[in-house]
């Protein structure tokens, strides 16, 4: 287990470098001036070119992406043109409320999802199993931003029951984990649905239903415990999801994630920003596989970590 | 923002969140304009009436305390005079920090930490400020002449990485000095504790605008350098309000200054600034009466909604902006090498339709600049909208049959649609025009690359004036000097006639005269046909109604908002 997860870690490094590469080379091969962006539309041209050889950006490729690397392997990740702090700091900021919005909407998620996949499983072809998966569908094809806007529109403006967005309380992140999750909780009920049902034509379900447990024990203690691997996997993959996805749902509720700022870091040439958020949503997406493994070892005696 | 929507992206490969970039650009949020109005010309001799004394609303009393919190999209990047330009830092810094110059209601320079206007020699190459007496800044140290030398020379310094730079290169020394020739700029001398001396390279009458601009905000040095790079949020001035609270990416907190030099200001107890919320919501808050006043312009959806709403009687506030949105056509480049072509193509716009598709918030434009700007030349007509006669003027250069051409547009909306309306136009008279919608720092880097775009349409990117004066119009976007990679002369047209009348304006102190030898240079550039000018923008700010200013503390020209001359009913 321990050699599993050094090789893992050890593996994290040639990918670390490899996304932060192909990041540096598409950012400086794009057409825009990260200098002008800085700057703002009405520098003067020699404002620009100065502020260009102070930034390194009038240095040869391998020079700046070289310097770039000596300075991430030691903790410094540079320090962002748009928001003027240090990236590492403006990453730190920002992660928390990522991670809330991350936790509660997946919360969502499998409070809705996974009830309402086992339940069509297991009345398979009833009014209730075409019900939800309809409604699942609904949720899946909806636009995040469409339905973020009905949900302030309805419970916050119209009702009042919630802020208008921004952050700050509990009552904040409501409407959008329940909008981030509603989308989601489609592909679960969808997930568990499919999954559900090739474990109850397992023999051991047979067996558990003639030896007489009542059927909401057999789902609980049988079912579900045998379907949930490939729901552990798909939380794995939300998280990432989550991290660098939400941005529609960050932007409609004033959420201050990290989604956000990387998008706003591309659309301002924010190099170092871009190289940082993206380096660090890699590390995530390594941490939280490693992570999904464990738990997945833990769930089920069958998987080894080797 | 500005979202890209090229149909395939770099960036959208490398980070796969094409989809959500180009729905983030539903949330709109145009360019940032900082934008100005009003005629009147500054002349830096003019000595106007203490800013104390002008009170915000007419007549009455004017209610004090309360807070006003207003919404923007965007997160400010920084409160460092020396390095925001943009538009949401621009009037939040005048609340921390004040400059030597500032304006009146209109765009008449007045003096503010300066006790009076500048004394100014003859050939407007010496300008001595003499500073007011007993200002001193949040922490609690008096304002001396070697605060305004140390301001002027960090933003010179290549290390502040100042944006606003350019504009004080043509104090003498200053070359030196950023070359590292030189350890100080010999141009800037104090004189004694109150007095500072500016010596100029050569006469600039507009120096005391740029001496009014945030670049020139007075900061206290200890205080930069004991915060260093944290300055820009932690950051310590004169002003009329105290900075209070930075929580990255949610809001800003400013409490009022109760030190303040200029007696009575400001009103109100507090300011606090919401970032990240996006236009649609800034409304919604708004109308639940949760914030005072939404930063970015009102959704041209919501605009046309509420613009003939009873309900918001008297809570939107118009005001003219002195901008210009125009087209601009390469004169190197085929055929708008053309000057023939170049009328012909002014002939085929319909610009009343611009006006229509953007609901009304606008005026035609006949010339580059903007009628509020000293020098608007009120005589000349333009060019009559008119196809048939273009075809003539095209058939007549050499092409019968018209010809395809590219135009670059940025993709946040209204632009695209705007940039549909031309090549319909532009189709009338045979030209076939392809558009490119791209991210707005592509459209810059393209503009500013030689032989790359025919046509670039400036909405959203337009020129935004920095001071009110018209050389603001000429030198940074129509000069010989910004006809160089990276700058802004996107005609990429250079005349050094007009380059040798613009000397002479600049050191021109007769006002009329001055404004006369403008009037010739934007007549020929008319004729040269190196823009298509479209419309004039205009602000449209929603509040409360608690809220009470006169329209320019809500739009000024070159504040946008004045949140020091705002006030809040309880």
């Amino acid at each position: 287990m321990i050699a599993y997860l050094l090789r893992r870690l050890l593996f994290t490094v040639p990918v670390l470098i490899g996304i932060s590469l192909i990041t540096f080379v598409l950012i400086y091969f794009l057409p825009a001036d990260p200098a002008r962006m800085y700057a703002g539309p009405n520098a003067s041209v020699e404002a620009v070119n100065r502020i260009r050889t102070q930034l390194g950006l009038d240095q040869p490729f391998y020079v700046q992406y070289g310097r770039y690397l000596e300075r991430a392997v030691q903790g410094d990740l540079g320090y962002s043109y748009q928001l003027q702090m240090p990236v590492t700091q403006a990453i730190l900021s920002r992660f928390p409320y990522t991670l809330q919005l991350t936790l509660a909407g997946i919360f969502v998620e499998l409070l809705i999802g996974v009830p309402a996949g086992l339940l069509a499983a297991s009345r398979r072809s009833t009014w209730l199993d075409g019900t939800s998966m309809v409604a699942s569908l609904i949720g899946v094809s909806s636009p995040p931003f469409w339905l973020g806007l009905l949900m302030l529109y309805f419970f916050a403006f119209r009702l009042g029951l919630f802020p208008l967005g921004g952050a700050g309380s509990w009552q904040h992140l409501i409407l959008p984990a329940v909008t981030a999750g509603l989308g989601g909780a489609g592909w679960y009920a969808r997930m568990t649905r499919s999954s559900a049902l090739e474990v109850l034509s397992a023999d051991y379900v047979r067996t558990a239903r003639s030896k007489g447990l009542a059927g909401g024990q057999v789902l609980r203690r049988h079912v579900l415990r045998n379907a949930i691997n490939p729901i552990v996997t798909m939380v794995g993959m939300d998280i990432p999801w989550f991290i660098g996805g939400v941005v529609l749902i960050e932007t409609v509720f004033a959420w201050p994630g990290i989604g956000r700022m990387m998008v706003d870091a591309i659309l301002t040439d924010d190099v170092p920003l871009i190289l940082g958020t993206v380096t660090f949503t890699a590390v995530l997406v390594v941490v939280s596989s490693i992570i999904i493994d464990i738990v997945q070892a833990m769930l089920d005696p069958r998987i080894r970590l080797r | 923002m500005h979202p890209s929507r090229r149909p395939v992206t770099l960036r959208a490969i490398v980070l796969s969140i094409l989809v959500s970039v180009v729905l983030a650009a539903c949330g709109g949020g145009g360019a940032s304009e900082l934008g100005p109005a009003d005629q009147g010309t500054s002349p830096p001799q003019a000595t106007q009436p203490e800013p104390g004394g002008n009170p915000p609303s007419a007549g009455g009393d004017i209610p004090r305390g309360g807070t006003l919190t207003i919404a923007y999209k965007d997160d400010l990047a920084t409160l460092d005079p020396a390095v925001g330009y943009d538009w949401t830092n621009w009037p939040a810094e005048k609340m921390v920090f004040d400059g030597l110059l500032d304006y009146d209601d209109t765009t008449n320079l007045q003096p503010r930490l300066a006790e009076s206007m500048p004394e100014v020699s003859l050939d407007a190459t010496v300008y001595t400020f003499r500073l007011r007496q007993g200002v001193t800044f949040h922490n609690g140290r008096e304002v001396t002449a070697d605060d305004v030398a140390y301001s002027i020379t960090r933003v010179l310094d290549p290390q502040t990485k100042s944006p606003g730079s350019g504009f004080y290169t043509g104090i003498a020394g200053a070359q030196d000095f950023i070359d590292g020739k030189a350890d100080s700029v010999s141009g800037i001398r104090v004189v004694d504790p109150r007095t500072i001396e500016f010596t100029l390279e050569s006469p600039d009458v507009t120096f005391g605008n740029k001496m009014a601009l945030n670049f020139a905000f007075i900061v206290p040095k200890e205080e930069v350098e004991r915060l260093g790079e944290n300055f820009g949020h932690n950051p310590v001035g004169t002003g009329p309000f105290l900075f209070r609270e930075w929580i990255a990416g949610r809001q800003l907190t400013f409490e009022r200054n109760p030190n303040y030099f200029f007696e009575g200001l400001p009103y109100l107890d507090q300011v606090v600034i919401q970032v990240g919320v996006e236009p649609e919501v800034a409304l919604l808050r708004l109308e639940r009466g949760e914030i005072d006043s939404m930063g970015d312009p009102i959704p041209a959806a919501e605009f046309a909604r509420i613009k003939d709403d009873d309900a918001w009687q008297g809570r939107l506030t118009s005001a003219p902006q002195v901008s210009t949105i125009y087209i601009t056509m390469n004169t190197q480049m085929k055929p708008f090498d053309n000057v023939q072509v170049r009328r012909a193509m002014n002939m085929a716009i319909d610009k009343e339709r611009i006006i229509r598709l953007l609901g009304g918030r606008g005026t035609v434009a006949n010339q580059i600049l903007p009628p509020l700007m000293p020098g608007y030349d009120q005589d000349y007509q333009g060019y009559e909208y008119n196809p048939d006669q273009a075809r003539q003027l095209l058939a007549d250069a050499g092409y019968p049959n018209g010809f395809s051409t590219t135009m670059e547009c940025i993709a946040v909306e209204p632009q695209p649609k705007l940039c549909e309306s031309f090549q319909q136009d532009l189709s009338k008279i045979g030209v076939q025009v392809q558009v490119q919608t791209l991210a707005a720092s592509t459209v810059i880097a393209d503009g500013g690359t030689e032989g790359k775009v025919p046509l670039v349409w400036s909405g959203g990117l337009g020129w935004i004036q920095d001071y009110p004066d018209p050389d603001d119009f000429y030198t940074p976007i129509l000069s010989c000097v910004a006809a160089v990679p990276g700058g802004w002369n996107w005609p990429w047209y250079c005349n050094q006639d007009l380059e040798q009348k613009a000397q002479q304006a600049i050191g021109t102190t007769d006002t009329e005269q001055r404004l006369g030898l403008y009037r010739e240079i934007y007549r020929t550039l008319m004729d040269e046909a190196v823009w298509i000018p479209v419309y004039n923008g205009q602000y449209d700010i929603a509040h409360s109604d608690k809220l009470v200013g006169k329209e320019t503390d809500f739009a000024h020209p070159e504040h946008t908002i004045r949140y020091e001359r705002l006030a809040k009913q309880p």
